[in-house]
C-alpha cells in the first residue's frame, strides 16, 4: 500500500532525488522563471529551482516577485504545466511519400519514448491529467503519440501553499493537495518536504530517498498549509450549472461577455483539460513528401466552426458559449465530470480580463 | 514553352521586403525555380512586365496615376492576381496619409519643385482598383508563407486563408504574454498569425503588422487598453500603423475615442 | 444508446491513412463528382467492409484530408464509391483526379442508418440541399434489397429547380413498384413538374404507413427539424426518425474536438441520431 508512510527529506537533500530519476533515465522537467512568469521546462540539478517567487494573479493580470524566503513552491502556477509535454502543441503525425510512379506510401513517426520526470505539479493539473486520458487513451481510439509519452511520465506533486487570486479549485473538488494520481507527492515546509508514494515506482524512490521520519509537528504544518490553501476567494457555483447552463443560452449576460471577449482563444490554450486540434499537411515544393500535422486549435477560431459553406458558430457569442457550455456542461455526459479543475489559468490569461467564474455566478446566479 | 505556370513578381510603391520572402527561401528558391517559370521579377532578374502569366504577385500600394494603369494591365495579362504584404493588401504604412486633411498639399510643403511629384493623395490597396484572388497578408511576409501558398496553386486547390490570431502561436509555442505579465498594449488578440510570433518571443507587445484576424474586437480590445492606463490618442495610435487603413481598425481610429471612453467609464461607475 | 458504432478495424494507428486508386471518376454536375476507389493492398481490401451511412477520411497528397460519407453497396465487389461536392478546398482538389491516381483513405468512422432495424418496415427518404450523398446509400441498399423493405418514399427538396441532379435517376425510382419520388423546389423553372414548394408540404403524399415507417434525414439542419417534426406530427415514432448531421471533422476518431454537437461528437456518436438523441439540440444558433 502506498502512500500509508510519510517521510521528510531536508531541503539540502532534494539533489539526492535529481540524482536517483538520472540514474533512472530520466530527463527532470521543473518550474523555471522566465519572461516575467514560470514555465516548466528541463533543468538539470536542484539548485535550478528557483527559489523565494510569489505569483499575484488577477483577471487579464500576472506579476511575480521574489522574497528572501528559501521556499521553492510558494507559487500557484504559470500558464502551462503538464499538458503540453503530453498533447504537443504542434506535432507530425504521419508522413506521405510519393513515389516516381505516383504510389503513395504512408508512414508513421518513431513513437516518442523519452523517460520524463515532472517536479512540481499541482493537484489541479492532476485532475486535468485524468480528463486528458480519459479523452486521449480510454476511448475508443487510442492516440499513440500521447500514449507513448504518459507512459514515460513520473510524476512528483508539490501541494499548492500559496494558490491564486484567480484559483478556485476547492469548489471543483481538485485542491488544493493531491490524493492521487502522483508517484510522488511533496509538501513544501521551510526546511524541506514531507514526502509520501502514490505508485510502485514512487515507492522505489521513496525506499532510496534520505529520509527522516516525519514528526507530529511537521505533520500538523502540513495540515494547516492544506487548511490555508483552501480558503479561496473564488468559488464555482454548488448548484447544477450543467442544466442551467445550456438552458441560458438566452441570459443577456453572453452579450456582455461577447463585447468584451476578443475570441483569441488564450483561455482555451493554458487549460489543462482542453483538447481541441486542428491538422493540415506541409509539402515540399515538388510534392514528393508531404507531412501531416496537427496543432492546437480552439473553439474561439473560425476554423472549428467550419464547414463547407456554412460556419456553424460566426459570432463570438456562439464561441464564447460553447466554450464554458463544453466546459462546464458536456464534458460530464462525455467523461462523467465537469471539464474544469478550478486552476485559474483562463481568467489570469485572459487579455480581457474576462473573470470566467464570476461570468458562470452571474449567469447562474439567480439560483444559488 | 514550357508547361509550368508562369510567373510574375510586381512591384509598386513599397520597400521591396516581401520580394525578400522569395530571394530568401533558400534550397526552396532553387525547387521552386524548378516547378514554375519565373518571367517578371525585376529585382532578381527577368524582366517581362507586359507578358501574359498565370500568377501575378503584387508587392506595394498603389499611389500615382501610372500605378493605377499598371495594375489595371497586369489583371488583364494575368489568370491569378496574389497580393503580398500590407502595402499591397490594405494600403500599407503609406496609407497613413489617407487619414490627414491636408494630404493634397504635402508634396507642395516637401520638395522645393512639386510639379514632378506625381502622387494620388490616397495610398491604395490593389483591391480597391482590380479584383484580387488572394492577399497574402504581413509586414514583410515570410519564405513559409509563400512556400505554403505556390504549394496550393501547383497542387490546383485554393490556398488556406489563415486567419487565427497571434495568441494561438504564443501559447503553442510558449511565450509569455506580454500583456498580462507586463500590461504591454500587444494587439496579437486581433492580428493575423504567420509571422511565428517574432515581437512576443523578444518580448515585444504586437504591433498588428499582419492585420486583423477574423472576428478581430478592436473596440473590445481597445476598452481593455484604457484599462491598462492608455489614453486616447495612445491607444488609436497603436491601431494606426501598418494597417490604418483596414475597416477593423478603422473602427478605433475614426472614433471619437476620447468622448466614448468618457461615457464608458461614466456608465461603469454608475453600474457599481 | 444502444447503437454503437461498429468496433474499428485499425486500432493501433487511427491516423493512419491506406492507399487507395482512382478506379472510375464520373462527373455528375459541374460541382459534383463520384469517385470509385479500391485499396491497393490486397488485404486492407479484404478487411474493409462499411454500413451505409458511413464515411471516410479521403487524403489528396500533399492537401489535406476530408470526411466523405460512401455512397456503394456494402455489398459491391470493394470498391468504395464517394459523391462529392467540390465546394472546399480538398474537395475541389479531388475533382481533379484521373483513374489510377493514388490518394489516401483511412475508415469506415461513425455510426451509420439503421438498416438492421428497419428491416420489413416502411422507409421515407427526406433530403434536401445538393446531392445529398449519405442518403443515396440508403436508397441503394433498399432497392437491391427490395423485398426485405416495405414501401419507400424519396422526397428530395432543392432550392432551385437547376439544382437536381440525378433527374433519370429519380425518374428511375418512381417507376420501381412500392416505391415513390417527390420533389419540391423553392423556385421551380417555367417547366418544373414537381411541387413548389417546401419538402414538408409533400408528406401527406406519402404511401409509407407512418406507424410502421422509419425516417432518414439528410440536409441542412432547419430542413431536417422542420421535416422531423412534421414526420411526428405525421404519426412516425419520434426514435425512428433518424438525422445524419454535419460538423467539421478532422480527425473523425474524436479527438480533434471540431465535430462537437453538444455532448455529442458526431464522428464516433453520430453522423447518424435518432430524433430524441439530438431533439435538445436542433435548430439552437451556436451549438
Amino acid at each position: 500500500m502506498y502512500g500509508s508512510e510519510t517521510g521528510f527529506l531536508a531541503r539540502e537533500s532534494l539533489p539526492e532525488l535529481f540524482s536517483l530519476l538520472h540514474v533512472q533515465g530520466f530527463d527532470i522537467v521543473a518550474p523555471q522563471i522566465q519572461d516575467g512568469s514560470i514555465l516548466y521546462q528541463v533543468i538539470t540539478g536542484a539548485e535550478q529551482l528557483p527559489s523565494g517567487w510569489q505569483d499575484q494573479q488577477q483577471p487579464g493580470s500576472y506579476r511575480l516577485t521574489q522574497t528572501e524566503s528559501p521556499l521553492n513552491f510558494s507559487w500557484a502556477n504559470g500558464p502551462q504545466a503538464l499538458k503540453p509535454w503530453l498533447f504537443a502543441p504542434r506535432e507530425v503525425i504521419w508522413r506521405a511519400e510519393k513515389q516516381p510512379d505516383g504510389r503513395l506510401q504512408f508512414c508513421e513517426p518513431d513513437a516518442p519514448d523519452r523517460k520524463l520526470a515532472v517536479l512540481g505539479v499541482r493537484s489541479c493539473d492532476l485532475a486535468a491529467l485524468k480528463l486528458q486520458d480519459a479523452h486521449f487513451l480510454n476511448n475508443r481510439y487510442h492516440d499513440p503519440y500521447y500514449a507513448a509519452r504518459r507512459k514515460g511520465l513520473l510524476i512528483i506533486a508539490v501541494n499548492c501553499s500559496h494558490p491564486a487570486d484567480t484559483c478556485f479549485c476547492v469548489s471543483t473538488g481538485d485542491g488544493p493537495h493531491a490524493e492521487q494520481g502522483f508517484d510522488l507527492c511533496l509538501t513544501e515546509l521551510e526546511n524541506g518536504f514531507l514526502i509520501s508514494s502514490g505508485s510502485e515506482t514512487g515507492n522505489d524512490l521513496y525506499e532510496k530517498l534520505p529520509l527522516t521520519k516525519a514528526t507530529e509537528k511537521q505533520l500538523h504544518n502540513q495540515l494547516q498549509q492544506k487548511l490555508s490553501a483552501s480558503k479561496q476567494q473564488r468559488a464555482l457555483p454548488q448548484i447544477p450549472v450543467k442544466q442551467l447552463l445550456s438552458e441560458r443560452r438566452d441570459h443577456p449576460r453572453w452579450d456582455d461577455i461577447a463585447e468584451r471577449c476578443l475570441a483569441c482563444g488564450n483561455c482555451t490554450q493554458v487549460c489543462p483539460t482542453c483538447f481541441c486540434h486542428k491538422e493540415g499537411d506541409l509539402a515540399s515544393l515538388d510534392a514528393s513528401t508531404s507531412e501531416h500535422l496537427r496543432e492546437w486549435d480552439s473553439c474561439f477560431s473560425e476554423g472549428h466552426g467550419y464547414m463547407a459553406g456554412h460556419q456553424a458558430r460566426p459570432e463570438i457569442k456562439d464561441r464564447y458559449q460553447q466554450w464554458m457550455i463544453h466546459k462546464l456542461s458536456s464534458w460530464h455526459d462525455q467523461y462523467g465530470r465537469s471539464g474544469c479543475t478550478g486552476c485559474g489559468r483562463c481568467t489570469t490569461w485572459c487579455p480581457a480580463a474576462i473573470d470566467f467564474v464570476e461570468e458562470v455566478n452571474l449567469i447562474c446566479g439567480d439560483e444559488s | 514553352m514550357s508547361d509550368k505556370p508562369r510567373i510574375a513578381v510586381h512591384k509598386f510603391s513599397s520597400c521591396d521586403g516581401c520580394q525578400l520572402a522569395f530571394l530568401n527561401m533558400g534550397e526552396d528558391l532553387i525547387n521552386l525555380a524548378e516547378q514554375v517559370e519565373i518571367i517578371h521579377f525585376a529585382e532578381a532578374g527577368p524582366v517581362a512586365e507586359d507578358a501574359l502569366v498565370d500568377i501575378a504577385f503584387i508587392e506595394g500600394s498603389v499611389v500615382t496615376a501610372h500605378d493605377q494603369q499598371r495594375i489595371k494591365q497586369i489583371r488583364n495579362n494575368s489568370q491569378y492576381l496574389i497580393t503580398i504584404g500590407a502595402c499591397a493588401t490594405s494600403g500599407g504604412i503609406q496609407a497613413l496619409k489617407n487619414l490627414a486633411a491636408d494630404a493634397a498639399d504635402w508634396p507642395a510643403q516637401i520638395y522645393g519643385q512639386p510639379q514632378y511629384i506625381d502622387s494620388l493623395d490616397q495610398s491604395g490597396a490593389v483591391s480597391d482598383y482590380v479584383k484580387v484572388d488572394f492577399e497574402l497578408w504581413g509586414c514583410p511576409i515570410n519564405s513559409a508563407q509563400v512556400v505554403e501558398l505556390v504549394n496550393s496553386l501547383l497542387r490546383g486547390v485554393s490556398p488556406i486563408d489563415h486567419q487565427d490570431k497571434v495568441c494561438l502561436t504564443c501559447k503553442q509555442e510558449q511565450i509569455v504574454c506580454t500583456l498580462i505579465t507586463q500590461g504591454k498594449p500587444c494587439l496579437g488578440p486581433v492580428t493575423r498569425n504567420g509571422c511565428g510570433a517574432l515581437c512576443p518571443s523578444f518580448g515585444r507587445d504586437c504591433f498588428g503588422c499582419y492585420g486583423p484576424a477574423e472576428n478581430s474586437n478592436t473596440i473590445g480590445l481597445a476598452n481593455r487598453f484604457a484599462g491598462l492606463g492608455l489614453l486616447p490618442d495612445e491607444i488609436q495610435r497603436r491601431f494606426k500603423l501598418v494597417h490604418a487603413s483596414a475597416s477593423e481598425n478603422q473602427r478605433i481610429i475614426a472614433r471619437d475615442l476620447t468622448q466614448d471612453l468618457a461615457q464608458d467609464l461614466a456608465q461603469e461607475s454608475s453600474d457599481e | 444508446m444502444t447503437r454503437a458504432a461498429p468496433k474499428p478495424q485499425c486500432d493501433s494507428h487511427p491516423y493512419l491513412p491506406m492507399e487507395a486508386e482512382v478506379v472510375e471518376f464520373t462527373a455528375e454536375s459541374p460541382s459534383i463528382f463520384t469517385l470509385r476507389l479500391k485499396l491497393t493492398d490486397e488485404q486492407q481490401n479484404q478487411l474493409y467492409s462499411f454500413q451505409p451511412g458511413q464515411f471516410n477520411m479521403l487524403y489528396l497528397h500533399g492537401v489535406g484530408e476530408v470526411a466523405i460519407s460512401i455512397v456503394s453497396d456494402p455489398q459491391d465487389e470493394r470498391l468504395i464509391d464517394h459523391t462529392i461536392r467540390a465546394v472546399g478546398r480538398v474537395t475541389k482538389g479531388l475533382q481533379q483526379l484521373k483513374p489510377g491516381d493514388r490518394l489516401g483513405l483511412r475508415g469506415p468512422y461513425g455510426r451509420g442508418w439503421p438498416m438492421q432495424e428497419c428491416k420489413g418496415q416502411d422507409v421515407i427518404i427526406v433530403t434536401g440541399g445538393l446531392g445529398c450523398a449519405p442518403v443515396v446509400a440508403v436508397i441503394n441498399y433498399i432497392l437491391m434489397r427490395r423485398k426485405k423493405f416495405g414501401k419507400l418514399t424519396i422526397i428530395q427538396g432543392v432550392k432551385h429547380s437547376d439544382d437536381l441532379i440525378w433527374r433519370e435517376r429519380y425518374d428511375y425510382w418512381n417507376t420501381l413498384p412500392d416505391t415513390q419520388v417527390l420533389i419540391a423546389a423553392d423556385h421551380g423553372g417555367a417547366v418544373w413538374p414537381f411541387h413548389h414548394g417546401r419538402v414538408t408540404d409533400l408528406f401527406s403524399k406519402s404511401i409509407v404507413d407512418p406507424a410502421n415507417a422509419f425516417a432518414m434525414l439528410c440536409g441542412p439542419e432547419g430542413l431536417m427539424q422542420a421535416a422531423s417534426t412534421g414526420l411526428i406530427d405525421l404519426g412516425l415514432q419520434p426514435e425512428r426518425v433518424y438525422l445524419s448531421m454535419e460538423r467539421n471533422m478532422q480527425c473523425a476518431v474524436g479527438h480533434c474536438g471540431h465535430c462537437q454537437y453538444g455532448k455529442d461528437f458526431i464522428c464516433k456518436d453520430g453522423p447518424v441520431f435518432s430524433y430524441p438523441e439530438i431533439s435538445d439540440r436542433l435548430g439552437v444558433q451556436g451549438v
